[in-house]
């Protein structure tokens, strides 16, 4: 043991490679839900969004994650491309979420603002864009929907 | 992106589904504190049984197919090891075919086969999974379009900049040169990072062929460690 079979070369900096990503694929509904998963906290807020792809078309085949202090969950979309979670709302002001789906070859990152909340994050980006990370409230639920091309676009993040 | 970065980009005409789901923005960088450096989701609640790492356990029989054992290093950039991570695979049984609703491949499901397992790495990174070698299996991505044997793989890491979603690839499949979803990684050194090699060590007589493939996280501690 000890010696390295298969495995990231050091680059130029020294440090290691990382490893690259892959898409999730179709086909991880059957693996990555587990019971419970869309709820991080019991009597808390609920979110509703749906993921849509530059078509303006639902986006059936996707995973999202959001977390934050603590807090993690996760949910498939389904054959309407919706997610829901539920989640208490964190003195940070935000959840981070995680989007995963066939065709992205890497994740994307991007942050749900509770409404009426701010930081120097949310300022730093485009004004005009802006509105794409805050969930707007829908009588009981919060709405938060994921555009991963075209117009109204989501920002995402790194 | 640095010049030794092999993340495959965003849009990849030949992977077709990359084509309405590619965001037309570059992301936006936010201060490393922001992102880099942030916590990674605490997924204690995810389910982990120590049996869970053993995808040919649990059913009455023994899959179909070639017994293999997958195991590596996980790593963060600096060649630390990342321990008590967890670590979920997923895959396609001896025939091509996923237990997924959603793949209707006319190839045969193995009542003794699920293809889904998870664990969590050891004080030193190291994982290991016992399954079986999972077959090709065509897809409608372009004419007589096959997907070379491959493992899902998903890792958390300490940061929101270390999670990690990939495939591992097994050396010498002859797909490998057809696959738009590898070959969206433009340098071949990247495409190598994916390939699992046969590893005679780990392999146990009369039992099970073993592989090797180590993981790499992205991210480095904030403070180095003088040694």
């Amino acid at each position: 043991m000890g010696h390295r079979v298969a495995g990231s070369p050091r680059n130029t900096r020294g440090t290691l490679t990382p490893t690259p990503s892959q898409t999730v694929g179709p086909f991880f509904g059957f693996a990555l839900p587990f019971d419970g998963d869309a709820v991080a906290a019991a009597g808390a807020t609920r979110i509703e969004g749906q993921v849509i792809d530059g078509a303006g078309e639902p986006v059936v085949d996707a995973l999202l994650e959001v977390s934050q202090a603590g807090q993690f969950a996760r949910c498939r979309t389904d054959s309407e491309g919706a997610f829901h979670f539920a989640v208490a709302q964190p003195a940070e002001g935000f959840l981070h979420v995680a989007v995963f789906a066939r065709g992205l070859l890497r994740h994307l990152n991007t942050r749900m603002y509770f409404p009426g909340a701010e930081d120097a994050a949310l300022l730093s980006v485009d004004a005009g864009r802006r509105p794409t990370l805050i969930a707007r409230r829908e009588g009981e639920v919060l709405r938060f929907d994921v555009r991963l091309q075209g117009e109204g676009e989501t920002v995402f993040l790194a | 992106m640095k010049d030794d970065d092999f993340e495959p980009p965003y849009l990849f005409p030949d992977y077709r589904a990359t084509r309405l789901r590619a965001p037309q923005h570059p992301p936006v960088k936010l201060p490393d504190e922001w992102f880099d450096q942030a916590s990674g989701p605490a997924f204690g609640r995810i389910p982990v049984r120590p049996e869970d790492a053993d995808l040919t356990s649990g059913h009455p029989g023994q899959p179909l197919g070639q017994r293999i054992i997958v195991s590596g290093r996980v790593t963060d950039s600096d060649g630390r090891a990342v321990a008590n991570t967890l670590v979920e695979v997923w895959q396609a049984n001896a025939a091509g075919r996923y237990l997924d609703p959603v793949d209707d491949h006319p190839a045969p499901l193995d009542p003794n086969f699920v293809g889904a397992g998870r664990c969590l790495t050891d004080g030193e990174g190291r994982y290991r999974f016992v399954t079986i070698k999972p077959g090709a299996y065509p897809w409608r991505n372009h004419a007589n379009a096959w997907r070379p044997a491959h493992i899902h793989f998903s890792l958390f890491g300490p940061s929101l900049a270390s999670r990690l979603v990939t495939q591992m690839y097994f050396i010498g499949d002859p797909l490998i040169p057809y696959d738009p979803i590898l070959n969206s990684i433009a340098d071949p050194r990247g495409r190598e990072l994916l390939v699992s090699r046969f590893d005679v060590e780990t392999t146990v007589p009369e039992w099970a062929l073993g592989y090797r493939w180590d993981i790499v996280l992205r991210g480095r501690r904030a403070t180095p460690v003088e040694h």
